[in-house]
Formats: structure tokens, sequence, C-alpha cells
């Protein structure tokens, strides 16, 4: 997972890539030669008792010492560049990922969790391609070149050096092996801590409403207790690892001089070589121990790879049909050269269904109704129905599995999205404002609408009223989400965002329900005329909002029980009439 | 001190990294582990050990490359002594190795139980803290604190342990070593920690203008997406995603480029700071090998030197990343105690001063706005006793009966919520609270259950002031239904045990049915064992709410205090919901927060709530008699059906 996107992002950066890698390389070598120097100057310079050549040997260090500080720099700079490009890039990616998503995808990742996708998972890939540049391509360069300057300086020696390489290896990947499961652990039990805290401060009412104080004390011991004990168990194999590490290291050394003393002692080995070696060990030891760093950092990138993939792998239910409206493919072609404008928004369903993957009952069934344009058809039933999921599919927000739908005559499938979202104007459930004025809110599907536009759009939706009353108007900021602004006002809001685009088809999801009584039927008065020839699709709750309608569909588990008028369906339709009577119950209206 | 609002004037501490350590906040941190104070000696005791016995292993075998130098020098390898030297070198290791191995569990399991203890006395807390902290607008705060926090503090704290004491350490001990050795040389090394530190002191004085702006880019980045991602429905429905493509395109490249440059910067220091240790090395070597042909060290000696200078710079820059830590580590825990100081509520002993400064005031308003429920209000009770401390309720056999007298609360200083409130509620009566969402309808509920306590006047259950019965005791003989019906992550059935524990499965069923709980819950797959997820999601709002009705029903109080449900119900589900709830009140006297005209109008006292006050109070008639805002009120919100659907904020 994490291997293959990483791969993937970075054939990109190939020649960023393979300059850090050469960068590295140099380096690495640098800060290896340093040592073979060193020897040099006990071999040359003080056994020789040559001081010019301490000096000049001296001067020869420093000036790779240099080579080697320009050339680090240089990695970490293109290493810098290149993570954060990738970053950048998968954030682009994941943005338009999401972008051609349909709401059936992104409710089934949660739009925090995609939030959360696209920043901190994104960030902590980031970070490791930091490493993974500083510290893992390195690693293997002062890896090689230890043992090939070892080799140079002493062959018989080196044996000792290509000893330890693996019993370092074998002690860290038995270690490694066992931590990574339990820091995958650690983090499940870590954040299930965060679910109790956060259950605790959300309920603390209820908590202590019903004196449960110590249940919940120790359901969040227990929690506790098993999160200690997992961080206990993976530092305390840390803890051991680290002398099990020096040990062989020292310890080779100490080899190092036994041995390297008999070889000099037989006059095969020079004396400065036994100098180098200990530092040679040194070097490598450090390049394992980045190495390890970098793999013990890599468990938690690759749950986020994980994530991250799971969200680009997801292929969009919903796209733009292959071939574009119109041609021999559109089932329903031939008015393919009709503008969006002059559209007729007639819409039609026919024996259509929905069911989400896997789902056992389908949360739509066999589905049929011609909605006329200059109509108003009104869906009505109990939550979860399935009426905003009917709603939806016109828009693709959601395909349907099963069955047509049409709009003007022509599949909705065989349109572009744009062109068919262009047919239509929807007030969604959830009164959605963006963090942006007023009139920018309002502008969003009408950007050319003037002010005087603005304000009769208001006007119709009754939201005139307080706009006018706020301080700065049209040019109030909004907050994220619209929160400055209660239920009520940022619905109606939003109908008037949706009255300015001029569209064949107007779908109000429960658009009235947060309005007092008053509001409501003024609202409905007001828009009527303005949306006399479209054809106008409604969800609603109260009975009240629909009598006009010209044709209402009672949904129930996913099938269209009744249709008719409200005066049809109260003679016809048990399910109707128990609605509208259980409504009158909690009305009782006078 | 037993004013809640006292806490909300608490700072909110930002994110940012203090820029000084704060040593009270050290101090105090440093102080949780003294009870593990042997433990740490011990950790120390073995730091010490393994440092000296590291630091004078390499000397050693210095010795012992000196043997092998006179040997090369004069002809014959004294065997013998090499190995003796090489042995003790050994030993050395051994010992040394298995000091740091004693240091490192001894650390890590202190480590352990001090985020244990710390995470146990914050959630402990969370307990005791005024219900202000659990406001929605302090929730995120609270939680951050208890989770983030209180994690960075374990992690930072594990490392700090590990390598504070050990580099600092092996700091001194390397440094003697070297003194020893060669004091020329030492003052070579030891150069090179003021050059290392102004190196790391400018690339951070550099790099932190790129990480601020690199945060504020990933915090508007992050509104960002969390607007577009939530509202894709809207983008999409009015065809703005390449508008929003492009503002996202601009913020990321933004926030790309910053973050390239704060990376640079601060990967930078690393380099520089090998390029200084090499330097030393350099001159180490040259100067050595100078003094070596003077005579004034052996060539064991520079070797020996060599090692100690690395683990003489190794903890250098080691300690210099520690700093970083060692802020961020201080900030949090200074949130955290913040958090864990939070004035508590009083304890419930403690006779609450309320009772006695609240007597002699605003007597003068009394008269008018004294109020009684007229109904029962000549059953003539004589003024209760003063209440002796410790009075005891027993919560199965309260009558039911509240009187409010004289009750004055603020949330905030100057902003009385509650003015001098009285009235009586006769057992089995039903109070309505009513007025515009956001209005402070829970004030009263809050009051009452002593969420909150109150500035002065007092309330009586039955005949004993509620401030006198400790908390757990009161609450006892209430049940609670709220709107955000809060269940936790457990199966249904556990959710409703919760109201009463250890009730049999019979008890359960029973309470479910009489809730309408149980036909919905036979439909689903998994019966009563169905596993309700983070916020329950698996049930319908509604549902939910009909579960925490399952829950006060078991529970089996004699008070009841109940919020109706509003949104997201659609119609039939409510009248399961509300006869589920008109069976609950049944006999017992209830609070309604209502939003259903039946509960307002045939409520025996009506509590009409305005911008956090209640303005009013009456029964219907009287209020409607009023011409106030009751009137405005009803007109508006009770015509038609009231339904404010909640929009969620998709936080976090």
């Amino acid at each position: 997972m994490l291997i293959g996107l990483m791969s993937r992002l970075l054939s990109a950066h190939k020649g960023t890539v393979l300059a850090i890698v050469v960068l590295q390389l140099v380096q690495a070598t640098a800060n290896l030669l340093l040592p073979t120097l060193n020897a040099a100057i006990i071999d040359d310079g003080i056994i020789g008792g040559d001081t010019g050549e301490i000096l000049h040997l001296g001067a020869w260090m420093a000036g790779i010492a240099a080579v080697q500080v320009i050339t680090a720099v240089a990695a970490g700079y293109l290493g810098a560049v290149v993570a954060m490009e990738i970053g950048g890039q998968l954030r682009g990616e994941l943005f338009a990922k999401v972008q051609s998503f349909s709401s059936q995808e992104v409710s089934a990742f949660g739009a925090p969790s995609l939030v959360t996708r696209a920043t901190n998972d994104v960030a902590q890939i980031q970070n490791l391609a930091v490493l993974v540049f500083i510290m893992l391509i390195a690693a293997p360069a002062i890896f090689i070149g230890g043992i090939v300057l070892a080799v140079h300086q002493d062959v018989v020696l080196s044996w000792i050096v290509v000893v330890v390489i693996p019993v370092l290896t074998v002690i860290m990947t038995v270690i490694v092996r066992r931590l990574i499961p339990l820091y995958r652990q650690g983090q499940g039990l870590l954040d299930r801590i965060g679910r109790v805290l956060r259950e605790q401060i959300i309920g603390a009412n209820v908590i202590r409403g019903f004196v449960r104080q110590d249940h919940e004390v120790r359901r969040f011991d227990e929690a506790n207790k098993d999160l200690t004990r997992n961080n206990l168990q993976s530092a305390l194999l840390v803890a051991a690892m680290m002398p099990m590490i020096m040990f062989v290291v020292n310890i080779s050394s100490v080899f190092v001089v036994w041995f390297g003393g008999h070889r000099i002692d037989a006059g095969e080995m020079r004396l400065g070589a036994l100098t180098a070696f200990i530092a040679y060990i040194l070097q490598i030891l450090i390049a394992i121990m980045m190495a390890m760093y970098v793999f013990m950092t890599a468990p938690r990138a690759a749950a986020c790879a994980e994530r991250i993939r799971a969200v680009l792998d997801t292929e969009p239910a919903i796209a733009d049909p292959a071939v574009p409206a119109g041609s021999a493919a559109a089932p329903a072609g031939g008015a393919a050269d009709a503008g969006a404008t002059d559209r007729s928004g007639a819409v039609e369903f026919r024996n259509v269904s929905f069911a989400y993957p896997g789902a056992e009952a389908p949360v739509l069934d066999g589905v049929s109704f011609t909605a006329r344009a200059g109509t108003t058809t009104a869906i009505i039933g109990a939550t979860g129905s399935g009426k905003t999921t009917l709603l939806n599919l016109l828009p693709r927000f959601l395909d349907a599995t099963a069955g047509e739908i049409s709009i003007g005559g022509d599949n909705v499938r065989a349109m572009p999205l744009d062109v068919l979202r262009g047919l239509m104007a929807i007030v969604p459930q959830q009164s959605y404002l963006f963090a942006d004025t007023v009139a920018e809110n309002l502008r969003l599907g009408a950007p050319a609408a003037s002010e005087p536009e603005l304000w009769q759009a208001l006007e119709a939706a009754q939201a005139a009223e307080f706009v006018r009353a706020l301080p700065l108007g049209l040019e109030t900021p909004v907050s994220q989400g619209g929160t400055n602004f209660s239920g009520g006002e940022r619905q109606r809001l939003c109908i008037a965002r949706a009255l300015l685009k001029r569209a064949p088809a107007y779908l109000f999801d429960d658009s009235f329900s947060a309005l007092d009584y008053g509001t409501d039927v003024r609202l409905r008065a007001a828009i009527e005329p303005l949306l006399r020839s479209a054809t106008v699709l409604i969800v609603a709750e109260r009975v009240s909002t629909i009598v006009d309608a010209g044709l209402i569909l009672v949904l129930e588990g996913g099938r269209v029980v009744a249709q008719g008028t409200h005066r049809e369906l109260m003679e016809s339709s048990p399910s109707y009439q128990e609605i509208a009577a259980s409504q009158l119950v909690l009305e009782e209206a006078p | 001190m037993s004013r809640a609002r006292a806490h909300r004037a608490g700072t909110v501490a930002g994110p940012g990294v203090p820029e000084r350590i704060k040593w009270h906040t050290a101090a105090r941190l440093l102080g949780l582990l003294l009870p593990l104070k042997w433990r740490m000696a011990g950790v120390i005791a073995a730091t010490c050990a393994f440092v000296t016995l590291n630091v004078a292993a390499p000397k050693v075998l210095g010795d012992a490359t000196d043997v092998v130098v006179d040997g090369f020098l004069g002809g014959s390898l004294d065997e013998q002594q090499l190995a003796e030297r090489l042995l003790a070198v050994s030993a050395m290791y051994v010992g040394a190795s298995l000091f740091s191995w004693i240091q490192g569990s001894l650390t890590a399991t202190a480590v352990q139980r001090l985020s244990y203890g710390l995470r146990g006395s914050v959630e402990q807390k969370l307990h005791v803290l005024p219900s202000s902290h659990f406001e929605e607008q302090r929730r995120g705060d609270v939680l951050s604190r208890a989770t983030n926090d209180v994690d960075n503090i374990s992690q930072a704290l594990n490392q700090l342990l590990n390598q504070l004491i050990m580099s600092v350490l092996m700091l001194s001990a390397a440094l003697a070593m070297m003194l020893w050795l060669s004091p020329l040389l030492a003052l070579i090394a030891v150069l090179s920690v003021p050059v290392s530190t102004v190196i790391t002191v400018l690339v951070a004085r550099h790099s932190q203008a790129h990480f601020k702006e690199q945060w504020s880019s990933t915090g508007a980045l992050h509104a960002q997406l969390e607007e577009f991602f939530t509202g894709h429905e809207v983008v999409k429905a009015f065809g703005r995603q390449e508008e929003s493509a492009a503002s996202f395109r601009e913020r990321n490249e933004k926030l790309t480029r910053s973050s390239t440059r704060a990376q640079y910067l601060s990967g930078i220091v690393q380099p520089l700071l090998v390029f200084v240790a090499n330097l030393n090395y350099i001159a180490i070597a040259v100067v050595g090998a100078l003094q070596v042909t003077a005579g004034l060290l052996t060539i064991g000696g520079i070797q020996a030197f060599v090692q100690f200078s690395r683990l003489f710079s190794q903890p250098v820059s080691q300690i210099g990343g520690m700093l970083t830590l060692v802020q961020s580590c201080l900030a949090s825990a200074e949130r955290v105690f913040e958090l864990l100081d939070a004035p508590e509520i009083p304890a419930d002993s403690a006779v609450p001063a309320v009772a006695a400064n609240g007597a002699g005031k605003l007597r003068g308003a009394t008269a008018a706005r004294k109020f009684h429920v007229p109904r029962k209000s000549s059953n003539g009770r004589k003024p209760p006793a003063p209440p002796t401390p410790g009075d005891l309720l027993d919560p199965g056999a309260v009558a039911g009966r509240v009187t409010f007298e004289h009750v004055s609360f603020s949330y905030s200083p100057g902003t009385p919520v509650v003015k001098d409130l009285s009235f009586t509620v006769d057992p089995g009566q039903t109070v309505a609270i009513v007025g515009h969402t956001g209005a402070g309808k829970t004030t009263v509920v809050n009051l009452l259950m002593r969420f909150y306590e109150l500035d002065s006047g007092r309330i009586l259950v039955d005949s004993t002031d509620i401030a006198t019965i400790p908390r757990d005791e009161l609450r006892r003989a209430f049940g609670i239904v709220l709107q955000d019906a809060w269940l936790f992550t457990g199966s249904i059935r556990e959710n409703i045990e919760y109201g009463r524990p250890g009730a049999t499965d019979a008890d359960i069923v029973a309470a479910a049915r009489a809730s309408h709980v149980d036909q919905f819950v036979r439909s689903l797959p998994a019966g009563y064992a169905t596993m309700l997820g983070n916020d329950g999601d698996s049930l319908s709002r509604g549902q939910r709410q009909l579960v925490s009705i399952a829950r006060a029903q078991i529970a089996g109080r004699n008070i009841m205090v109940l919020d109706e449900a509003t949104s997201s119900v659609d119609s039939r589900t409510e009248v399961q919901i509300r006869h589920a709830m008109e069976q609950l009140r049944q006999g017992h006297t209830s609070f309604v927060i209502a939003h259903r005209l039946s509960t307002v109008r045939d409520a025996d006292l009506i509590l009409v709530m305005d911008h956090g006050r209640i303005v009013e109070h009456g029964t219907h008639q009287q209020l409607v008699a009023r011409r106030g805002l009751y009137k405005d009120l009803y007109e508006a919100q009770f015509a038609g059906r009231e339904q404010v659907p909640a929009v969620r904020k998709a936080e976090q």
C-alpha cells in the first residue's frame, strides 16, 4: 500500500529523486572518507613524524567535510521540495476524487473523515517522505560505503564488519516485527480512550442524572489499563533493543583491536586502519539506527496510506456518460439540440430502484411516476422511507440501481452531469451556506445576478426582512456552514439561492420544515408564480405544505404505496390518512 | 467559590508553543514522579553506572590500542596485556548494556504509570467539573485537553526521561574524560557547543515564521476542505466545481510552498550540526596528531578522544532537539493542569453559602412575583423548617413537590438568567418550559438537578432544600430524557440497563415495550444486542430518543425531566415518543421542555424563556390573557408545527 503509493507519486519526480540519491551517496562517502584520512594521518603523519603531512591531510579532511555539508544541505533541500510536492499532489488528487464522488461515497467515508485524510494523513505521508530522503536513502550508502572502505583498509579484518551487520539486522528485525503490531494496536486503544472521554464529556449531564459516575470511571479505567499495558510492552521492547545493539557494536570494536593488533604485529596491516575501523563501525551503526527509525514511523504512515488509497481507489459510481447526450447511445436521444433554458423540466421515473451496495433491502423499490412541467409533485412518508434518496437520484447525486429516470425526455445518464444539474435548482435538506457574504452565497447559482434581483429573490423567500435588518445587509459575512443564522433563516436563504437560478425543475428537500406556519404559507404563496412553468418536486413532512400539490406520492419502505391528490388520498390511502391523523394529533389545530 | 461561572473566565490556551520554559509547570510535572521516587532513583543510579562504564571503556580500549602501537614500534606485541585490557573493555561493555537495559525498563514503567495516573485523574476530574465545562462551545477544548494533551505529555515524557538524563550525564562524563586526556583538545570540543547552539537558534528563529505560515495555511485549507466536502451536494447542484477547485488549488499551492520552506529550513540544522561535529573531529585528528608527534599524547589516546568527542557531540545535538519537545510537553502540561485545577463542584457536605446570603435579598419584589400553581395552592403548606445539613432524601419515597423560593441565578456575572423566581409544583403536576431555540430552556433543569448552583434563594424537593442533599442522592430522584439522546457505545440492552444497573431481561423488555422500543428492536437482526456506534447512528434520531425514554422508564424515578422531540423525527414516530413520554409522566412531577401545543396547554405551569431569561410564567390561560411574549410565541410557534432540523456542524 504505502510503497505502491510512494513509488507512484515519486515517479513524477524521477530526476530529483535521482539527484537526491546521488547527493546522499556523495554525502555519505565524504563522511566515511574522514576516518580513512584520519588513518592516513596516523600512518603517514604520526608514525612518519611528518607534521606537514598531518596538516596537508587535515586540509583535505576539511575540504571533504565542506563537500559533505554542501551535498547534505542540497539533498535536504531537494528532499523537502519533493516531499512537500508529493503532499500537495496527494491533496490535489484527493480533492479531485472527492469532487467526483456521489453523495453515497461521500457519506460512506463521512465528510470529516475525508477532511482528515486530505490533511493529517497526507501530512504523515509527507513526513515519512522527508525521513526517507534524509535518512533512509543515506543508510544503504553508508552501509555499502562503510563495507567498501573497510575492505579497502584491510580485507581480513573486514569480516568483523560483515558479521556485525547481519547480527544487528536480525536483532532489529525480530524486535521491530513485534513492535509494529503493538504500535498499531496501541493506536486503536488510544482511539478507544478518546471515544470514552468524548462520550463522557458530551453525556456529562446524563451520566450525572443517572448517577453512573462510578460505572464510567470503571469503564475508562479498563480502557486506560489496556492502553498502558500495550504502551509498556512496546516501551520495554525498545528498552531491550538499544542495549543489545550497543553491545554488539562495542564488542566488535574490541574484536577489531584484538585481531587488528595481531595483524599489525604480523606486519599485515597498517596501524591507522585500527582507528579507521572503529569509526566505520560507528558510522554503520548510525546508519542502521536511522533506517530503523524510519521503519518504526512507517507503520503509522502505512495506515494513513491505506486510508488515502481507500479514497483514491474508490471508483465514483457516477460519471459523465462516455458518449455525450444526443448520440446513438442515449436511449431517449433526439432532443440534444435543446439548450438548458428552454428544455422542458418534465420528470419521469420508470420502475426505479435504489439499493446501497451490500444492503439487503433496497431503499427504493420500483418507483414510477411522472411529474409534468408546470405542476408540483410532493413526496411524503416516514423518516427512512426513501424520500431524500428519491430526490437525489434526479441530479445524480446517487444513481438508480435499476429503472430509468428522464428529465425533459432525456435519460439523466445520457447527459453530461453539469448539463443535467444545470436543469435544476435544488434546496437541500441540510441548509448549507458557505463562509462568504450573503450576496455571494445567493449568487452561487446565478453569478451575474444584480442586487435588485437578489432582493427580489429574498423577498419571495421571506428573507428580505431579516437580511435588511442586518447591519451589513447583503454583505454580511456568513460563518462556515451558516451557523450565524438560525435554522429558519438558513432555510430561507437557501430557497432564495435556488430561486435565483432559473431552471426548468426545482427540488425542495424538506425545505419548509424550520419555518413557522405563517412564514411557510406566505413563502409558498410568493414563490408560486415564479415556479409556475417549472416542474417542482417537494419532499415534505407536513401534510399542510402539500395539500395543493398536483400529485402526492406516499412513500413507505421505499415503495410508492399511493399517489394522487390530497383529496383522493384522504379517501383511498390508509397510510396517508395515518400520516395526516398523526399530525392532527400533534397539532391539535383549533 | 460555589459559582460555576467562575470557570467561564478560564483561559483557553491557543495551540502555540510558549516562548519560555515554564518552570513551575515543569516542577509540577516532575512532582508527579514523586510517588515513583525510588524507581526514579534506580533510573538515575543505573544511568550513572551506564555512563561511567560507557565513558571508561573507550579509554581502556585506547590503552589497548597503545599496547598494539607499542608492539608495532617496539617489535613484539604484549599479548597478555592486550588480552587483559580487551577483557576489561568487554566486561565494561557488558555492564554498560545491562545498566542501559535496566535504566530503559525502569523509565518505561515509570512513564507508563505516570501516564496511566494522569489519564485517570483527568477522567475523574471530568466527573467533578461543574456543568459549565460541558457546554457545547467548551466541549472541544475539554476533550482536546483530555486526549491530545495528555497523549502528548506521555509521549514526550517517554522520550525526555529516557534521553535527557542520559544526555546530560553523558555530556558531563565525556567532557571530564576529555579534560583529563587533553585539556587542549577538550577546549576544541567544547568550542563546538556554542557554535552548534548559535546555528540552531538562528535557523529556528528563521524557520519559525515559515512554520507559523505553514500552520495557518494548513488551518485555512482544513476549513476550506471541510466546507467543500460537507457542502459537496450544493457545490455540485450549482455547478461550482471549477470555482471551488480553483480556490482549493490556490490554497494547496500556498500550503505546499510554505511547508517546503519550513521543512527545508528546519532540515538544514542537522547537516550543519554534522558539519560542526566533523570540523571538531578534524581538529582533534590534526591537533591530536601534532601532539602525538610532540610526545604529549598517544595514538590510543587520540582514538579514545575521537570516541569521546562523538559521545560528547551527540548529546549536544540531542539536547537541542529535546528543547522543542520540552516546550511542547510543557505547553500541554499547562493545559492539562489548568483542567485539573479548575474549580470543582463544591463538596456535598459543605453547607452552601448561598442558603445564607440569599435570605435578605430583594425582599421587596417578592410579593408581586410570588406565584403558586392555582389548583393545589390552597393546601396551605407550612413553610419548611430550616434544613439541616445532610438531610436525607429517600429517592424511592420522593413525593415530588418542588418549590422554587426567590431563586436567582446567572451563568455569567451581570446577566441574570433567573431573578427572584418563586413557584411551587405539587406532586404529579407538569411544568412546561417554552421559548425559542437557544432561549436557555434547560436552565431550570440545570438548577433543579444541581448541574449549576444557585446564586441566591433555594429550591426544595418535598420539603428539603436540595442544597443540603448530596447531589447523587438528589439526582436519584430524577429520570431524564434529553433531546440529544446521548447513548454510549454498547448494545441497546446495555444502554437501557444504564438506567438501572443489573436490571433483568424481563425488566428491560417491559421498559422497552412501554417505550415503543421493543417493536423496532425486534426487527433488528441482532435485536437487543445490536451495537450502537459512535453516536448511535444505527438508529434514527427518533428511535434513539425512544431508547433514552426506555432508559428513564427502567430507572423508575419520581420526578421527570423531559425534552420533547422536535427535529428529524417523522410524525408517526413522534406520536410514539409522545405516548411514551406521557406514560413516563404518569403520576410523576414533570418538567418538560415543550414543543407541543398539547403539552403546553395542559401544563400546570408554563415558564417562558427568552434570551436566556425566564420572562413570564403562569398557566396557558393566564399567559394568553397577558398578551406578552407567550402569546406571540404561541401564535408563531404552535399554530404551525415547529420543526428545526439540527444542522449538525460536522466538526473534527
